[in-house]
């Protein structure tokens, strides 16, 4: 087993706290399979270093265990990474998380930064070659975001946020809308630009996601894009509670 | 903010994708400060052809950095000749190398503004943490 990330510096009365759902993430990513399958991708040693982003990294643990983990599941060391949060302070929070990690590995990689922005809308197109979201996907309503910039940063004067800001932080991390699919949906809409030709996604969807028709639908984006769930967990009467679906092309010849 | 992740980024609005004034984007009212992390010279290697060289050079020439030349390096120029080896562990960093290494993951942007050349939206750089969320009416 591949060490967990460290999070002891987190906050997580404003930033989501590693969960079932993370570590489904941390399971997948190092699964036999899905390690086959990543090295049989990119671990060409000669070819450019493979660009992981992960949008709405939260405490940073799953980024972080990439990172560290860098040589174990690509086969070479020379891993780039890259996140974006809503939150800011979950920003600064990961950007320490994935540093631990990367200070602590016997064959550290590159980490770029987190950037605070919406899903991936500053990320340029065609750059990603492994992209990773855990979205907010509970059936919830979505939080005011009017109040989203004064919510984002300490109040000024105060050395402490308020019960409301970490309430509000908090919830952006899993109130998905209808169907829990809101933020989702829009997120794989931004998949087909981001990804490198060679570009793959490891999306997590809960049951009320409706995960079958989310499959299908990704199907439906053009020809070669596939879409399969890779990891599942808390099984109950033949149903997945959480699942793993990655999100590729057929490449061609 | 590494000036390498400004090689991975773009304008956040929409109808700013298609233009190529929207990358890179433009450091403005800079503060850097130099964060030292370890070379990695198989990664300097494999990133070369991964860079927008133009975009380092204007990036670097608007921060008042040295003047870079014209093509990017080349793997060969980041090895010690006599050095070389099919054990990448085994390799020295040329000065080319260390330089390459200072600009792109040692040099960062603590605060400032990062800027659009298509729209000239100012993106704000806070301790380090660059700012991409836009105002409702540009989303």
């Amino acid at each position: 087993m591949l060490p967990t990330p460290s999070t002891s510096h987190v906050s997580f009365d404003r930033v989501y706290e590693p969960a079932e759902d993370s570590f489904l993430l941390l399971d997948t990513i190092s699964s036999s399979t899905e390690v086959a399958f990543l090295k049989d991708r990119f671990s060409n040693a000669t070819t450019h270093p493979p660009l992981v982003l992960e949008v709405g990294v939260g405490s940073g643990v799953v980024l972080a265990f990439v990172a560290g983990n860098a040589d174990n599941i690509f086969g070479r060391h020379d891993v780039l990474t890259l996140g974006t949060d809503i939150n800011r302070f979950a920003c600064q929070a990961a950007s320490q998380t994935v540093q631990t990690a990367i200070a602590s590995s016997a064959q550290p990689s590159v980490f770029l930064d987190v950037v605070n922005g919406d899903l991936a809308s500053s990320i340029r197109h065609q750059s990603v070659d492994v992209f990773i979201f855990n979205p907010p996907y509970v059936p919830a309503e979505l939080p005011d975001f009017s109040r989203h910039d004064s919510y984002n940063a300490l109040p000024a004067g105060k050395k402490a946020t308020t019960f409301e800001q970490d309430s509000y932080l908090l919830e952006l991390s899993y109130a998905g809308g209808e169907d829990g699919m809101v933020v989702t949906n829009r997120m794989l809409a931004q998949i087909p630009e981001i990804l490198s030709p060679n570009g793959i996604a490891y999306v997590l969807l809960c049951a009320q996601n409706k995960p079958e028709d989310v499959k299908k639908n990704i199907r439906s984006w053009g020809p070669g894009w596939l879409a399969e769930t890779v990891g599942s967990s808390g099984k109950k009467a033949g149903w997945e509670k959480l699942q793993i679906v990655r999100i590729w092309r057929q490449t061609s010849g | 903010m590494k000036l390498l992740t400004l090689n991975f980024l773009t304008c956040a609005i929409k109808t700013c994708k298609g233009s190529p004034a929207s990358f890179p984007l433009h450091p403005r009212d800079s503060e850097l400060e130099i964060i030292e992390t370890d070379i990695n010279l198989p990664f300097l290697k494999n990133i070369l052809p991964r860079l927008t060289w133009d975009a380092v050079r204007t990036i670097s020439t608007e921060l008042g950095l040295p003047e870079l030349p014209a093509t990017a390096p080349t793997r060969e120029d980041l090895v010690e000749p006599s050095s070389t080896s099919e054990d990448d562990a085994e390799e020295v960093p040329t000065q080319v190398a260390k330089d390459l290494h200072r600009l792109l993951l040692e040099t960062c942007v603590k605060e400032g503004k990062l800027v659009c050349g298509c729209c000239e939206h100012e993106y704000q750089v806070k301790e380090g943490v660059a700012n991409f969320l836009l105002p409702g009416h540009l989303v």
